[in-house]
């Protein structure tokens, strides 16, 4: 007695198989569908400051009470947050995350120049957080600034948080290190122009924050 | 995750799918077969005589309902014997056994301790029946269930049946998930009856026939597991082991779960040891698909679920340190995002959910053939959510026992 069918294991190899590629397929689909939301906001956020800095221009003549930082892109929070989440998942050598994560530096120091200009304009203090890391496992306390960070962009929600990852490869993110003199030594947070190395508790960066700067209202 | 890492998880992933399929692929080529047998299931052309071994040890609570479910069976009572062998209980099973003792067709049998093996082997010495079954003492049949059986044993190719096993009464949460793995192990058993590869022939009411043993020799001790050995050397024989998915039995399940942690390792490592006193049968095409398929699928699906099992609980371990250091340094935030963004989409996930599907399914293609909807669908919300998480633990102590060759005792 013999009930080896051959033909049956091979049909349930190419239905297996093919059940698999689908799978692989649909991660590929979504994941593209995710990089291409990103790409999105990231182009949404240029026309922002594009807008801002031409609103910006057209209100140099009138009074500081029209400008606000509600004129800055609000959509700079979330996106940090998509594209880390990507370069976790999709990994962070992965050419696309690389050209998104680059863009995304860019728009990020526009918009900390835009907020620096207003806040020269109006004479205001700049409320904004220039936090520099490194994933390449050689910073072990950037995952702890990390969460300090995230919870500070969560509960101050006019404070700017722009984080730079130190060993991207943009001449425009060495030229804003080099102003800075950044070392090595990360992470580093810069606020008001000054530079801190080491890991700093969420306390010791609120004592660093403008007294006034408003909490996130809870709403239920 | 490093390469091999990831490599090895989708080749388990991949191989794990396959047999899925496989046991999906033979429901649809055998449906029509299967509903066949269900109409027909009760036309018996003719009643041969069976004796019933019921072994028992240390089974006081249960031993009466076990000979009184055989007593109501709906078989000729002139072709029916129940032999009760009682392996030297310590208890009160002996006192329990003699109020039977003047019951038609009863005959009662003591001995020193040696073991179910030697108990079934000591009944089977005072045999003359066509069929022999055995049935545990924590066991009960139906009226039918032996009716429905016995209508396999027309063909006379087939040498062995196996029942349809259900949870007795299941309440706890623990009896519960073992209800819902119950449930696909009878899917499984009726696909693997339809493919001649059932690995195992349960002490729960499986039906020989008496030249089964007269060829091939009495039970073996088989590392404490002489139900799943006996399968192994009928298939290295070429005897054909078939299911009667509509012969329903139910056995007490272990409530806590240490008597269940050892049930499964005696279980699990019998099949470890036994595959490798067997191990000729594996990818030889000489034992079909017991050897080609089964064989390997079962080894793999103890490795394979060591291995995921073990890559998530690093993952699950890495994940509550991250939210354990974040609540430390910030405390504890909602960070919950309803953004649809943040759904992992990764392929392991899509084809976890497909292996998921898949199961659920054969659980419920099971309920079906058991007629059991009993607090369904908790059953296997407990089994995905507690039971497949407890599984690792004699797992890895069955893995670990073969590979330093340690015996597992039966109790």
């Amino acid at each position: 007695m013999n009930n080896f069918d051959k033909k049956k294991y091979l049909y349930v190899l190419a239905i297996t198989s093919l059940i698999f590629f689908t799978a692989i397929f649909l991660s590929n689909y979504f994941s593209e569908k995710k990089l291409a939301e990103v790409r999105t906001i990231e182009n949404k956020i240029a026309i922002d400051i594009l807008s801002s800095e031409t609103q910006y221009a057209l209100l140099q003549e009138s009074s500081c009470h029209d400008v606000s930082s509600s004129i800055l892109s609000q959509e700079l929070n979330s996106l940090e947050k998509k594209l880390s989440y990507a370069e976790e998942n999709f990994g962070n050598r992965n050419e696309e995350v690389i050209s998104l994560k680059r863009y995304y530096s860019l728009l990020e120091i526009k918009d900390f120049l835009l907020s620096k200009r207003i806040a020269e304009k109006c004479g205001l203090r700049p409320i904004s957080v220039i936090y520099i890391y490194s994933n390449n496992g050689d910073c072990p306390d950037c995952e702890k600034e990390g969460y300090v960070l995230t919870y500070l962009r969560e509960t101050y929600p006019e404070l700017r948080v722009y984080s730079f990852d130190y060993h991207l490869d943009l001449s425009a993110v060495k030229t804003l290190f080099s102003l800075y003199d950044i070392k090595e030594e990360l992470p580093a947070i810069i606020i008001n122009g000054k530079v801190y190395y080491g890991f700093k508790e969420k306390e010791a960066l609120e004592s660093l924050l403008p007294k006034k700067l408003k909490k996130k209202v809870e709403t239920s | 995750m490093s390469s091999i890492t990831a490599a090895l998880v989708y080749i388990i992933v991949f191989a794990s799918l396959y047999v899925e399929v496989f046991l999906l692929a033979t429901f649809f080529e055998k449906r029509k077969t299967i509903k066949r047998e269900e109409s027909e299931i009760l036309s018996l052309s003719g009643y041969p005589s069976v004796t019933i071994i019921v072994p028992c040890f240390n089974e006081e609570k249960t031993l009466a309902k076990t000979i009184d479910s055989l007593l109501s069976l709906d078989y000729p009572k002139d072709k029916l014997n129940i032999t009760i062998v009682d392996d030297g209980s310590t208890d009160g099973t002996w006192k329990e056994a003699k109020k039977f003792e003047n019951k038609n067709g009863v005959r009662l049998f003591r001995k020193e301790n040696g073991g179910k093996h030697t108990a079934l082997n000591y009944a089977l010495a005072h045999i003359n029946t066509d069929l022999v079954g055995c049935l545990d003492a924590d066991s009960f049949v139906e009226k039918d269930t032996l009716t429905k059986i016995v209508k396999y044993f027309e063909d006379n190719e087939v040498m062995a049946v196996t029942p349809a096993i259900k949870i007795y009464n299941p309440k706890r949460a623990i009896e519960l998930m073992q209800n819902a793995e119950y449930n696909l192990g009878i899917f499984f058993k009726k696909m693997l009856g339809m493919i001649d590869a059932i690995q195992v022939t349960p002490g729960p009411f499986s039906v020989f026939r008496k030249k089964v043993f007269d060829n091939l020799g009495p039970y073996r001790k088989a590392h404490n597991t002489e139900d799943l050995e006996l399968a192994f050397r009928m298939h290295e024989s070429h005897y054909k082991i078939v299911n009667s998915h509509k012969a329903f039995v139910t056995t007490v399940a272990p409530n806590t779960i240490k008597s269940l942690y050892k049930q499964r390792l005696r279980w699990v490592h019998g099949f470890l040891e036994n595959s490798i006193d067997y191990k000729h049968l594996f990818f030889n095409q000489k034992y079909g698909n017991f050897g080609m398929f089964m064989l390997p699928a079962a080894v793999l699906s103890v490795l394979s679920a060591l291995y995921i099992v073990g890559y998530a609980a690093v993952n699950m371990i890495n994940y509550v340190a991250q939210k354990i250091l974040e609540i430390k340094i910030v405390g504890i935030e909602n960070s919950f995002s309803m953004d649809l963004f943040f759904i992992n989409t990764g392929t392991l996930a899509f084809l976890s959910i497909i292996l998921a599907t898949i199961s659920v399914f054969m659980i419920i293609a099971g309920k079906h053939i058991a007629e059991d909807f009993r607090r369904f669908p908790l059953d296997i919300i407990y089994f995905f959510l507690i039971y497949v998480f407890i599984v690792p633990a004699w797992l890895f102590m069955a893995t670990y026992n073969t590979v330093l060759s340690k015996r597992t005792p039966w109790r």
